[in-house]
């Protein structure tokens, strides 16, 4: 469990970082928190050339809230973004799904955007973006460019990022009166990989429902304003068409089975919060 | 002698170990410093389950400037020989592949290089031609003479094969009003230490002999097995201990194949070597516990009285029976009967092999295979007679002031009052209170169970049980086998203090705190007054094959030889002191420090000075008084050899445990909530309650992830799924409720200390308690382990109507980690002409993910380099390609082996072109399956990676001929909703 050979370049400029993608393309990392790319580089599952630490740029580290929304840096640690006062009152959903991310460890360490350019498919962050309807800022040599969540994510551990480009920020919708958010996990351990995750958001225009851990990526939902036996159907039309997969910790039909019943608990409950 | 009045004995005092633990100031093997020039050893390990190894080419490994050694099979059997085998059959058992691997994990080559990241990288420059062989799995299929068999020279899968009977089994079960029967599945897990093997072997050609340091915890009968696998008599294989050693559980027995393999390494090296697992090796390659397929049968009155049992056990001991099973199976031979008095029994055990890593010793060590069967044979006879599981227990119980009690199977229940602990641990527990939280619970509709265990909890093995897997035939053949030597010595230094030595080898227990409360007892001593030594040197200190930390058998055994080898040495000091106190060696007594006459504590000399006497002034002391050093080994006279009956006492002390506990499991997500657990002991005399309590909070950690976490999973292949703390799930401090610890002391009269072990009865009760609780909930008949949620969800959520929304999908149920899909794309190209570029290699390179040139063997078979990945993981493979049914230009089966680093597999998937428009509509569908490394340690990725890759490969044909995958359809196909 040693990693293969390759070469560490401490960025002090995001020109620098910007090169080395462009130079190296996919056979350049970025480093951040290094929680998920350290064991991999030692398990030998990935062998970059270059691995590019953006931990030295001070202007990756900041949290942003202006005009409705919340800029999150490249170079925010979850456990920095959790002590964050302003959180639970700007969002309130992210506040609620944080501490289901990891353990205290690894959020003292892992970032927000590394969570994302992971793409991992149980990932808390990544459906907290998918269900606000949030955005990635990316940059490169060519520009930056903002793209939808909903189409970042592309795929397990796929995202829409061109090699060349750095996640520079997440961008999340502060949250506007009137809204009412819940969110539900359940993994076999504290901590563990979610078997399902849900999280709901209501609003004057409807109830979404995001799920993580069933999908091969966390998928969304709007299910208006219905209720009653017709939000079973769609629930259950939503359970399937998620195309769960049977694995070691769960079978195919128990997800759908959480996702039936946990996603109703969330959107009742979003939806009280909202009342 | 006069006894002293315990003083430290009893008392939590504070631990000697700790302060230099808690400060991280531990001396763990890896913390040590190495001699210069020594080398570090890494591993190659086997991806598959079973296969033929046609080649193995090292050359590229041995030429990376910093590799000094690359050793395989052949080079292991040119210099040493098998490990000895503990069963009569003509199989050989190496710690390397030898042109065969039979599990996932197995080593197949060892690179040996200046430092470890350099080893790794020649680890990749191996080239191993393999030739799989199908898998033998479930230990059921390994009774199938129709199945691959694992070694030859055997015939069979099965190693061993005994049956045993005891009393009359056949009549008492034709009388038997009622037979009751259980058929359970044990499953593979493991304690799971958090410091893994390690070890620095060095090899002194001049004098052909090895020395190892390494965290190997014995049983020292295994020297005997290392020695003759190196071919040098035992004292030219010196073995040696650090000072600290982060856990074991019985899983650093299995190190003993490395310290043959490293010390093999270090002769070829020619200088030492250093090997520390990594975790990824120590999951799928270390040892587990054998899983075990029992049925169990029980002769029973219409009361609940059980008047005999019917064994039948399936031990899966993985690919090679390797030392020293079939101890798990034996271990509890003895006590098959449990805490019950029942006098009619018969066994059958067999043995098996299976493509699984071999097994070896683990905390629970048999007990929890044979208690969960046991158990839940005593829930079923309660619920199947109607009958209040605790009178079952009543009326079953060996009785009150029958012990000593001679079990039908041969074991010696030392002491014990079963029906006041009952009683006690009933009313001190709240058992009653319990019943009626149950009741609101069950009126409130929540699923809420009860379950009860009771065990005898066995310690010091006797080292003759394994015996009984041969016939007393064969028993006679090879000579007696018993006994437990345990050994400990006591030395006075020039300035009296006092020193123990013990072959205990603790692995964060608490041995030198617990020896030093039992010797300043003797001595009279404060406790901080003796040092402890508990670094094993084989070549140096007293030891015996029963030596090392196993079997619970510290506080009985070892304990007891130095409470024994204290009183030897003050046996001579107190006649030494008698003289110049002017009393009788009988009226001297050792306390605070002193050693004075009885009755008049001003006559008294410093136990220093008295102690001190026979290095200073030895002329002083007639010869059987002198006191230096004073080493005892001591074995029970009641551990004798397994009788020709087949009676066999496989250990000395029993202590006696019986759990009750109150789960809740969520209506929802199956969840086991626990709600209550009570433990009561009986584990003799206590001499650390702190220590006991550790153990008994230890013990019930590691059987909650039995009980409802822990499993080494395999695929039906044989891969490993388990590789990482990802899959493999040890609880942690939020998953462990704390138990209510109860204890009744009735001391053993077979220990000089009256004291049992402790340390292993809840792995075997525990498991059992929980299962029957949550049997008892959903009110089901059979229930396995682990109890994870979706196993228990199965039973509470109905039945899942077909999808209303969609036209239902023929999804074949998947099977392991087979890896099945379908998708479509669009080729703006016509059949004819996609048809010709699925045939051409020039295209299909442009086509294959990564690859990097298409070597054309016929005209549908190539052979390809390949680069595959998913997201950073990424890895290089050689894939070869066959095309087959061809149905030109309509349809087409392509089918792709690949192997690599990462891992191999296997895909076949029929490709179907249909005309469309101008262009061609393909649709395929794929089976493929994944093993190897990617399977071990990302197994809930691999559906998600598989559907990536092949999504690549029909993107770049699309692409290839200007056409692309339906929007809509084929987003959906691939992952979800957009």
């Amino acid at each position: 469990m040693k990693p293969a050979r390759f070469d560490y370049v401490r960025a002090e400029h995001l020109a620098e970082v910007h090169d080395v993608l462009a130079e190296n393309g996919n056979d350049a990392r970025v480093i951040a928190g290094g929680q998920t790319l350290l064991p991999m580089l030692s398990m030998r599952l990935a062998r970059p050339k270059v691995v590019v630490d953006i931990m030295h740029l001070p202007q990756l580290q900041t949290i942003d809230a202006d005009k409705g929304t919340i800029r999150i840096g490249a170079g925010v640690r979850q456990a920095q973004l959790l002590g964050w006062p302003l959180l639970s009152d700007r969002q309130p959903l992210l506040a609620a799904a944080l501490p289901w991310v990891g353990h205290a460890q690894t959020r003292n360490r892992g970032t927000i955007c590394g969570s994302l350019a992971h793409a991992d498919p149980s990932a808390e962050i990544p459906l907290v973006l998918v269900a606000l309807g949030g955005t990635i800022e990316l940059s490169s040599r060519r520009g930056r460019r903002r793209i939808a969540a909903d189409i970042f994510f592309t795929g397990m551990m796929s995202t829409a990022r061109s090699e060349d480009e750095l996640i520079e920020a997440a961008i999340l919708p502060a949250r506007p009166t009137g809204s009412g958010y819940a969110f539900q996990e359940f993994g076999r351990r504290h901590g563990d990989f979610a078997i399902a995750a849900c999280a709901a958001v209501a609003t004057d225009k409807g109830t979404r429902l995001a799920v993580a851990g069933v999908a091969d990526r966390a998928t969304m939902h709007d299910f208006a304003a219905l209720d009653g036996s017709a939000l079973d159907d769609a629930l259950d039309a939503f359970a399937w068409d998620l195309d769960a997969r049977d694995d070691l910790h769960a079978t195919a039909r128990y997800r759908r089975e959480l996702v039936r019943r946990m996603g109703r608990a969330v959107i009742e409950e979003a939806r009280r919060c909202r009342a | 002698m006069a006894t002293t009045a315990t003083t430290w004995c009893g008392q939590s005092v504070e631990r000697v170990e700790d302060a230099a633990l808690l400060t991280g100031r531990g001396r763990y093997i890896d913390d040590l410093g190495v001699k210069p020039g020594t080398l570090h050893a890494a591993i190659l390990r086997s991806q598959h389950a079973h296969a033929r190894i046609a080649a193995i080419r090292t050359d590229a490994a041995t030429q990376v400037p910093g590799v000094a050694a690359v050793l395989t099979g052949r080079d292991v059997t040119a210099l040493s020989a098998s490990l000895v085998v503990g069963v009569k059959a003509p199989i050989e058992c190496w710690p390397i592949a030898v042109d065969r691997v039979r599990y996932v994990g197995e080593p197949v080559a060892i690179v040996v290089a200046t430092d470890r990241y350099l080893a790794e990288d020649a680890l990749d420059l191996i080239d191993v031609d393999y030739e799989p062989l199908p898998a033998v799995v479930d230990p059921n299929d390994a009774l199938d003479p129709a199945r691959p068999v694992l070694h030859d020279g055997l015939g069979s899968n099965i190693a061993s094969e005994r049956s045993f009977r005891y009393g009359d089994p056949e009549r008492a079960f034709a009388e038997a009003a009622k037979r009751v029967s259980v058929t359970i599945r044990y499953p593979r897990n493991s304690g799971t230490p958090i410091e893994t093997y390690g070890l620095i072997a060095e090899y002194d050609p001049g004098e052909d002999a090895y020395d190892v340091l390494s965290n190997f915890m014995g049983p020292f009968s295994l020297h005997a097995v290392m020695a003759r696998a190196l071919k040098v008599s035992g004292n030219r294989l010196r073995l040696r201990t650090p000072p600290d050693s982060g856990g074991s559980f019985g899983v650093k027995q299995g190190l003993f194949p490395y310290i043959v393999l490293m010390s093999l390494a270090a002769r070829v090296a020619g200088k030492p070597v250093k090997w520390i697992e990594d975790r990824l090796e120590h999951l799928s390659a270390s040892v587990s516990a054998t899983n075990r397929v029992t049925t169990l049968d029980a002769a029973v009155d219409a009361d609940g009285r059980v008047r005999a049992l019917a064994w039948d056990q399936v031990e899966d001991v993985g690919a090679h029976i390797r030392a020293p099973e079939p101890a798990t199976l034996y271990r509890m031979h003895g006590n098959l009967t449990g805490a019950y008095d029942i006098r009619h029994v018969s066994v059958r055990n067999r043995v098996v092999l299976t493509n699984k890593t071999p097994t070896g010793l683990n905390r629970g060590f048999g007990g929890p295979q044979v208690y969960y069967a046991l158990e839940r044979l005593m829930q079923r006879v309660a619920i199947e007679l109607d009958l209040d599981p605790i009178d079952v227990f009543r009326r079953n119980l060996v009785p009150s002031g029958a012990f000593p009690y001679r079990a039908a199977c041969g074991a010696l229940l030392d002491s014990g009052d079963y029906m006041r602990t009952l009683e006690t641990a009933l009313t001190d527990g709240g058992f009653a209170e319990l019943r009626a939280r149950q009741a609101k619970a069950r009126a409130e509709g929540r699923l809420y169970g009860i379950g009860c265990a009771a065990a005898v909890e066995p310690s010091v093995s006797n080292m003759g049980y394994i015996t009984a897997a041969l016939t007393p035939a064969e028993r006679r053949k090879a000579g007696p086998k018993n006994g437990a030597q345990a050994t400990a010595t006591v030395a006075l230094d020039p300035l009296g203090a006092v020193t123990v030595h013990v072959a205990s080898v603790p692995q964060g227990q608490g041995h030198r705190t617990v020896l030093s409360q039992v010797v300043a007892d003797a001595l009279g001593l404060k406790f901080s007054d003796v040092r402890v030594v508990t670094e094993l040197d084989t070549g140096r200190d007293a030891w015996s094959i029963a030596s090392g930390n196993y079997s619970s058998r510290f506080a009985a055994a070892v304990g007891g030889a130095a409470h024994l080898a204290a009183n030897k040495i003050k046996g001579k000091l107190a006649k030494t002191a008698a003289a110049q106190l002017n009393v009788s060696p009988d009226d001297v007594e050792f306390v605070g420090g002193k050693i004075r006459a009885r009755g008049n504590p001003d006559n008294a000399l410093p136990f220093s000075r008295v102690a001190a006497t026979s290095h200073w002034s030895p002329g002083l002391v007639p010869e059987e008084n002198q006191a230096l050093r004073e080493t005892v080994f001591w074995t029970p006279p009641q551990l004798t050899p397994p009788s020709d009956d087949d009676e066999v006492n496989s250990s000395l002390c029993y202590g006696f445990i019986f759990d009750f506990c109150g789960v809740e499991i969520d209506r929802v997500t199956g969840a086991v909530r626990i709600d209550k657990y009570v433990t009561m002991h009986d584990c003799g005399r206590i001499l650390h309650p702190g220590m006991v309590a550790g153990q008994v909070t230890g013990g019930f950690t590691q059987a909650l992830g039995a009980a409802l976490y822990e499993e080494y999973a395999y695929g039906p292949d044989g891969s490993f799924l388990t590789g990482t703390f990802a899959d493999y799930l040890v609880p942690t401090p939020m998953e462990i409720p704390e138990p209510l610890i109860l204890h009744v002391e009735t001391p053993s009269p077979f220990t000089p200390l009256g004291t049992k072990g402790v340390g292993e009865g809840n792995c075997m009760s525990t498991p059992v308690c929980i299962a029957n609780a949550a049997a008892d909930a959903l009110g089901v008949a059979a229930i396995d382990l682990p109890l994870t949620p979706a196993k228990l969800a199965a039973h509470i959520h109905a039945a899942e109507p077909a999808p209303r929304s969609r036209p239902t999908v023929a999804a074949a149920p998947i099977k392991g980690r087979a890896l099945r899909g379908s998708g479509e794309a669009h080729a703006d190209a016509s059949p004819d002409a996609v048809w010709r570029m699925l045939l051409d290699p020039k295209t299909l390179e442009a086509l294959i993910p990564g690859c990097h040139g298409v070597e054309k063997l016929s005209d549908t078979h190539f052979r390809a380099e390949v680069t595959l990945g998913v997201g950073p993981v990424t890895g290089r493979y050689k894939a070869d390609i066959t095309l087959s049914d061809l149905d030109p230009p309509n349809a087409v089966t392509l089918t792709g082996i690949v192997t690599g680093a990462l891992g191999d597999g296997r895909g076949s998937g029929r490709i179907r072109l249909v005309p469309d428009g101008a262009g061609t509509r393909l649709t395929y569908e794929y089976d493929a399956a994944i093993g190897g490394k990617v399977a071990s340690i990302a197994g809930r990725l691999l559906d998600g990676a598989a559907k990536i890759v092949i999504r690549q490969f029909f993107t770049a044909l699309a692409r290839h001929t200007g056409g692309g995958g339906k929007s809509g359809f084929f987003a959906r196909l691939f992952g979800g909703r957009a």
